[in-house]
């Protein structure tokens, strides 16, 4: 009872806690699929890129989140943001990487030969090709890739709280150091219900984005 | 008219090739269709391919109305030819009008003229534009797709069509029933048509000219009927097999084969007249007809040989006819089916026009063969 009614009395600072920590999702994930969905096509042309590419995103991975964020801070210090909402960011679209670029390999990699071919003989252009045929029937797996992306790293920025980036991390932070259940139970219980609310808003993009001659084709 | 001019394709190493097609020569005249037959990997794929340049030649040349194709641009060439392939490749996440429309759109027409124009093609192979146009291809058959398939080759009304196997992934069934179509199509259009196929019955069915591959050479390059009556060497004959005199049977028409000196007689007639009719005009068969023309029954010669009385004691039911239209192999079945040794030949009006015999058709067959 004494969470709920912390819960209800700092509605106004959870609300904005949790803006903060979808601004940093979003933006980051915003980048990351800017960059990420390129090299995933990009990579399509040769096998041994990809692999690099894909190993090094993997590796990027495994680095603890808050490993990566202490080793932002002499980087990002000379221009003024060793900590805060910019490594946040930063930190966000490096682990954004591999699931964006590795379903958007394996989407474009798998779309039907017959369906390129056909594409390519009756004279479409290589990026004509990509934008009518390739990248339509590779939405739903991109898709997934951004929600994967999303999911874990709502998780990731509630750790950027200790490197004073904000969000719903912070409090779980306080709730820590102060031993105080109430805040910790909040912070969890937000984080946890952001994620799942992000990704349903997500798969709901991923539908409307879906033509409807594909959907039902991949279950996500 | 597409015209191959020593068209030759290597892979692999330069010192060492794979020679997939080996300078080949070919003229085919606009408005027929030339199929590539042979077994696979004897480069007739490839061969096709070099058309729309989907592989680049080594050396040669492709000509298409005189125009040396080398000379214009690989994607501006690509979309001048309509090219159907055998997994037909419609794009899952565009519409049926959306697929027709592709090369219309690439080639930048009036969006209402590309659209009018995918209503009319889907009217020409019977499927209603209303039900069809908003239609994704999975909500399609296989039967279906492959007919948009081939739609969408015709869109932009390109003179040249490129078919890679078109019709090999649908069921034998529907296969003829859609090369029927094809063909009655072709008559009105009129496309000079590069045709891909490893099976011979679609090849002589289909073609205007077959063009037998072995080895990335071209063997022979024929009519059908002149492939399978004088086979120019023992690949071909082998590959035509030993049943290939019969393949010859769809070539030939009724109208063409079956004899017009049958005579009628009347059911009342006395069968020793009705012989010595037969015998002074030398025909096999007299027969009985209706008030229409329609043929009732018939008296063999060989019959009233041994019989006496009425013609109506003695003459057979007529059991089957073969339109004039048709093809012997039509004819030869009605004959195996109904155990007719002579079988009667109908107008559209099913009125008796002539009589087939199996003389008739061996002396048909034995016609152009060398041995």
């Amino acid at each position: 009872m004494e969470i709920v009614r912390f819960i209800i009395d700092n509605l106004d600072i959870i609300g904005a806690r949790a803006i903060e920590h979808i601004s940093i999702v979003f933006l980051a994930v915003g980048i990351a699929v800017a960059t990420a969905v390129p090299i995933g096509i990009a990579i399509t042309q040769s096998k041994s890129t990809a692999d690099t590419v894909l190993y090094l995103a993997s590796m990027m991975i495994t680095v603890p989140s808050i490993a990566l964020f202490g080793l932002m801070i002499p980087l990002l210090s000379p221009i003024g943001h060793g900590i805060g909402y910019v490594p946040a960011v930063v930190a966000v679209v490096l682990y954004s990487q591999l699931p964006i670029i590795r379903n958007t390999y394996t989407a474009i990699t798998n779309v039907d030969p017959a369906l390129r071919e056909a594409a390519k003989g009756m004279g479409m252009s290589t990026w004509q090709r990509l934008r009518q045929v390739e990248i339509p029937l590779a939405i739903p797996v991109i898709m997934a890739g951004v929600r994967t992306a999303v999911v874990m790293n709502i998780g990731v920025t509630a750790i950027a709280a200790y490197i004073g980036a904000g969000g719903l991390g912070t409090f779980i932070s306080r709730g820590i150091s102060q031993s105080d259940p109430r805040q910790l139970v909040t912070g969890a219980l937000a984080v946890s219900l952001l994620a799942i609310a992000a990704d349903l808003f997500l798969a709901l993009v991923q539908r409307l984005l879906t033509s409807r001659g594909i959907q039902g084709d991949v279950t996500q | 008219m597409i015209r191959l001019e020593n068209l030759t394709k290597h892979f692999g190493p330069a010192h060492n090739p794979f020679v997939a097609v080996d300078n080949v020569n070919l003229d085919l005249p606009t408005g027929e269709i030339c199929v590539l037959l042979g077994p696979s990997g004897c480069g007739k794929t490839t061969t096709m391919k070099m058309i729309n340049r989907l592989i680049q030649p080594t050396s040669g040349k492709v000509f298409i109305d005189g125009k040396d194709t080398g000379t214009v641009d690989a994607i501006e060439l690509r979309r001048s030819i309509g090219y159907v392939i055998q997994q037909i490749g419609l794009f899952p996440n565009k519409t049926i009008e959306e697929n027709i429309c592709v090369v219309p759109d690439l080639l930048g027409w009036d969006r209402r003229k590309s659209r009018m124009r995918a209503k009319e093609l889907l009217e020409l192979v019977g499927l209603q534009p209303d039900l069809f146009l908003k239609r994704y291809p999975k909500e399609l058959s296989g039967g279906q797709q492959q007919r948009v398939g081939v739609l969408r080759a015709l869109a932009a009304d390109p003179p040249v069509m490129l078919m890679d196997e078109p019709f090999g992934a649908i069921d034998p069934i529907n296969r003829e029933v859609i090369q029927e179509e094809f063909l009655k199509m072709q008559k009105t259009i009129r496309k000079t048509i590069i045709f891909v196929s490893h099976d011979l019955d679609e090849a002589v069915k289909m073609a205007d000219r077959i063009a037998i591959f072995r080895g990335g050479k071209l063997e022979q390059y024929a009519t059908p009927d002149d492939l399978l009556a004088r086979p120019a060497n023992s690949f071909i004959e082998d590959f035509l097999g030993s049943d290939r005199a019969l393949k010859r049977l769809r070539l030939i028409p009724v109208r063409n084969a079956m004899q017009t000196d049958f005579i009628t007689v009347q059911n009342s007639d006395s069968v020793e007249s009705a012989l010595e009719r037969m015998r002074s005009s030398g025909s096999a068969a007299a027969f009985v007809l209706d008030a229409e023309g329609v043929p009732q029954s018939l008296l063999s010669a060989q019959v009233a040989g041994a019989r006496s009385g009425a013609v109506a004691d003695h003459a057979e039911p007529v059991k089957g006819a073969v339109p004039v239209s048709g093809d012997l192999r039509h004819a030869v079945s009605l004959m195996f089916a109904h155990d007719m040794p002579l079988l009667p030949c109908v107008d559209e009006g099913g009125r008796l026009a002539g009589v087939m015999s199996y003389r008739s058709i061996v002396h048909n067959l034995g016609h152009g063969e060398t041995a």
